[in-house]
């Protein structure tokens, strides 16, 4: 008996789990295709996956924070106060660029406050996001006086509405642009090595001589970046920022993740996971949307499938 | 002797994916008796008493309870039948008094549902009095050091009326005191017919209480002799197979220039603690649990914070306030609890290894991926760590091999510096062997290690000098010709010789 046959199975069920779930999203997408002739066609298909960007991209930053072992009730309140910050201005006649990158920096230094509140201010991340969560809320109704901003020039509304090689929308490239970026800094810096040890276990990454603050902070500093992203998106879809914008967005990021594999528990977890996660989500909407499944009932059924996830993964890890 | 077998286990198998963890194991134990469980890491000790306890499940063979098959298809059922285990990681609520942990699950009620808290209070107090331990039971757990939390665990064990207990390495985190309360208690439990399994790797404490012993290997029974019919080396021999003849290897390397001058450290529990440590040596730290060592050892990098006093490395004083910056002045610091401490489990080897020191690894923030490969194929070979890949997770690993990763951590980093906290706590003779060699050829290049140890033996056998703490404070310092076993335990207690 050597110990490497130990050591494959475990391989094979880490790869087995990212095969299982996207095992679960080719077979939805074939029962929805049986079900209705309006899933499978292109232009269909291609309105989900510019329906899931937005989600998709909340999720990115979420598995950076879920992996480092914490959780932020916060994006879907950033999103909002990022997107009414990229509006104001983009109302008081400021560049589209200049715009955008005070948007990014909006949501980044709202997250990069939560990453402080947690590191310095050693409030659980939970405590801190939640209060985040209500004061970003405030502040972009404070700073819209409650209203939806709306109007915004031709160039600004072609981030959401132009169509790439005439058939791919600039929300799914930019989407994908995300990913593969995000997927770079996960896997091949020091940073996203620095979160993956914090997740597992924090004080031995800390007595190894890891920046923890530092890396910790950061992450939320993401999270509030990609919130960012999705509010220029948004905005640019829908031609107005609303200061209500992104409610209930945290609960499904954080179930796009976990679908995805990504424990709560932190220390493991792929984006290629949250990918798959957020795409089932979006499958399943536009498919009960097809199917006209009531609104209440189509919450009934994503709630179950996230439950349904999650149970699957924890007995496949428990046969480990 | 002629007591009849009060429990017998015969031809247990236990497979888990991918590895047969016990083959046709057996175990006789007799009422009365403290009946020594002895194998290497991975022999399947550990497995054979979760089946024991219920808290896995036999594929094959039979238990017999008093001459009767039983079943002990979970913890529960174990308990009931009188089989009680102390476990090698604690289990105990944080939060929760030593009383109420104590009776967790069984708490004494005046009604049903309502906890009757005098008669637990006082039934606590009791068992903890029996230990000979002065513990308050209104204490929370969290409060007390892992030496006080092992006792309220037995103290638990022994509220369930135990007849069978299970004991794996109960005395790895015991001072030499504690031990022999420990083996009082035992004695004393013994006298009233309770059967105690014992698993330790610790050869004299197998000598001084074992009436029995029984060697698996491979998860197969291979012998069962009584004590006063063995020695030492032929219990090895059956172990590993093969004879570990030198047990602390010498060196031969003279000692340098001076690599770590500590002045006058006042911390948490530390008073003005000075100590020099030279290239080229071991320097012990022996002392009590709860003396303050693993406290001088976080204060030194950085981990707790500092009140006064100076470190100076190579002559030249420096603030260290993390553990970033000592990993950056080439300290490492090799945690008692690897699991706890030193490891990320749920990561591959490689990346523990690179983890401190990805800055190194890297330029701009990027990982150099290949080197880092390298590195941790190097390590694995150069440690020997016996692990298939780079890339196999810490968890699947052996304990001597996890602490063979945690060195490689800091070797990788170019550490000059190395304390160890218990390097050898929970791990098997012939891997033991391997990390004294480890030590020995790091010193032999020029490094300095630190050396905590609560096993008497091991500190003496390694150390060059060896400082003895007390109470926050070295009390002494032995140079490797004069120290004997019994003066580092009387400056350790504080009494005189």
């Amino acid at each position: 008996m050597t110990s490497g046959s130990a050591t494959r199975p475990r391989l094979r069920a880490q790869r087995s789990r990212q095969i299982g779930t996207f095992a679960g999203l080719v077979v939805l997408c074939v029962v929805l295709w049986a079900a209705t002739p309006h899933f499978l066609t292109i232009s269909n298909l291609l309105n989900v996956l510019e329906q899931t960007s937005i989600n998709a991209i909340v999720a990115v930053g979420m598995t950076f924070v879920i992996i480092s072992g914490g959780i932020d009730l916060s994006v879907g309140s950033v999103l909002a106060v990022a997107g009414i910050a990229l509006a104001l201005a983009l109302e008081g006649r400021a560049p589209a660029p200049a715009a955008i990158i005070l948007a990014l920096a909006t949501g980044t230094a709202c997250g990069l406050a939560n990453g402080l509140l947690i590191t310095f201010g050693r409030l659980p991340p939970f405590i801190a996001t939640l209060g985040m969560m209500s004061v970003a809320r405030g502040a972009a109704l404070m700073l819209a006086e409650g209203r939806p901003i709306s109007g915004f020039s031709e160039g600004f509304r072609a981030l959401a509405t132009a169509r790439v090689l005439t058939i791919v929308p600039a929300p799914v490239l930019l989407t994908a642009v995300v990913y593969l970026v995000a997927h770079f800094v996960l896997n091949h810096t020091v940073f996203g090595r620095a979160t993956y040890a914090i997740g597992g276990n924090e004080e031995a990454a800390r007595l190894s001589g890891v920046h923890v603050r530092f890396h910790k902070t950061a992450v939320y500093g993401v999270a509030g970046l990609t919130s960012a992203v999705a509010a220029i998106l948004l905005t640019a879809r829908l031609n107005s920022a609303q200061p209500t914008a992104g409610t209930m967005y945290e609960l499904d990021a954080i179930a796009a993740t976990v679908i995805g594999g990504t424990s709560l528990l932190g220390g493991e977890g792929t984006l290629v996971g949250a990918l798959i996660g957020a795409l089932i989500m979006g499958v399943l909407r536009n498919g009960l949307n097809l199917l006209n499944v009531s609104s209440f009932f189509q919450q009934v059924v994503i709630g179950a499938v996230i439950i349904g996830a999650v149970l699957i993964d924890m007995s496949l890890k428990r046969r480990r | 002797m002629h007591s009849s077998a009060l429990l017998q286990m015969r031809d247990i198998c236990k497979r888990y994916p991918g590895v047969q963890a016990l083959s046709d194991a057996a175990l006789d134990v007799r009422a009365g008796e403290v009946h020594v469980l002895l194998g290497e890491n991975g022999a399947g000790k550990s497995t054979l008493m979760k089946i024991l306890s219920g808290a896995v499940r036999r594929d094959a063979g039979d238990i017999l309870l008093d001459g009767t098959a039983v079943d002990i298809p979970d913890p529960a059922s174990a308990r009931r039948l009188g089989i009680s285990t102390i476990y090698q990681e604690l289990s105990l609520v944080p939060h929760l008094t030593v009383a109420e942990n104590i009776f967790l699950g069984k708490a004494p009620t005046r009604w049903p549902g309502i906890v009757d808290w005098t008669a637990m209070r006082r039934d606590a107090a009791r068992i903890l009095e029996s230990l000979g331990v002065s513990i308050d039971p209104d204490t929370p757990v969290s409060t007390l050091r892992l030496a006080q939390q092992q006792m309220v665990e037995i103290a638990r064990a022994l509220s369930d009326a135990a007849r069978i207990l299970i004991m794996d390495e109960p005395t790895s985190a015991l001072s030499q005191r504690e031990v022999a309360q420990l083996f009082d208690t035992i004695a004393r439990l013994t006298s009233s017919g309770v059967a105690v399994v014992y698993i330790s790797h610790r050869m004299e404490e197998v000598f001084r209480i074992g009436q029995r012993v029984t060697v698996l290997r491979d998860g197969c029974h291979i012998a069962t002799r009584n004590i006063g019919e063995v020695s030492v080396p032929e219990l090895v021999r059956l172990m590993a197979d093969r004879e570990v003849s030198d047990h602390y290897p010498r060196r031969t390397n003279r000692r340098g220039e001076e690599l770590l001058r500590v002045n006058g450290l006042v911390a948490g529990g530390l008073h003005d603690v000075s100590l020099v440590l030279y290239r080229g040596e071991v320097l012990g730290i022996a002392g009590l649990v709860g003396a303050g060592r693993t406290r001088l050892a976080r204060a030194i990098i950085g981990a707790d914070p500092v009140e006064r006093g100076t470190i100076a490395i190579g002559g030249r004083t420096i603030g260290i306030d993390s553990p970033a910056r000592a990993a950056r002045e080439r300290i490492g610091f090799l945690p008692e609890d690897r699991k706890q401490h030193g490891l990320v489990l749920g990561l591959s080897v490689e990346r523990n290894v690179s983890m401190s020191h990805l800055h190194a690894l890297s330029r701009f923030g990027m990982m150099d991926r290949h080197a880092e490969r390298r590195e941790a194929e190097d390590a694995i070979g150069k440690l020997s760590i016996r692990t298939p890949t780079a890339s196999q997770l810490v968890l699947n690993l052996s304990g001597g091999n996890q602490q063979k990763v945690v060195l490689a951590k800091w070797l990788a980093a170019q550490a000059e510096i190395l304390i160890f906290d218990e390097p050898t706590r929970g791990i098997d003779v012939a891997a033991r062997h391997d990390i004294y060699l480890l030590i020995n050829a790091v010193v032999a290049a020029g490094a300095g290690v630190i050396m905590i140890s609560s096993d008497l033996p091991e500190v003496i056998g390694m150390s060059d000098r060896v400082l003895v703490m007390r109470g926050g404070s070295i009390t002494a310092e032995f140079s490797s010709e004069s120290v004997t076993d019994a003066a580092v335990l009387h400056a350790a207690l504080g009494v005189a010789s």
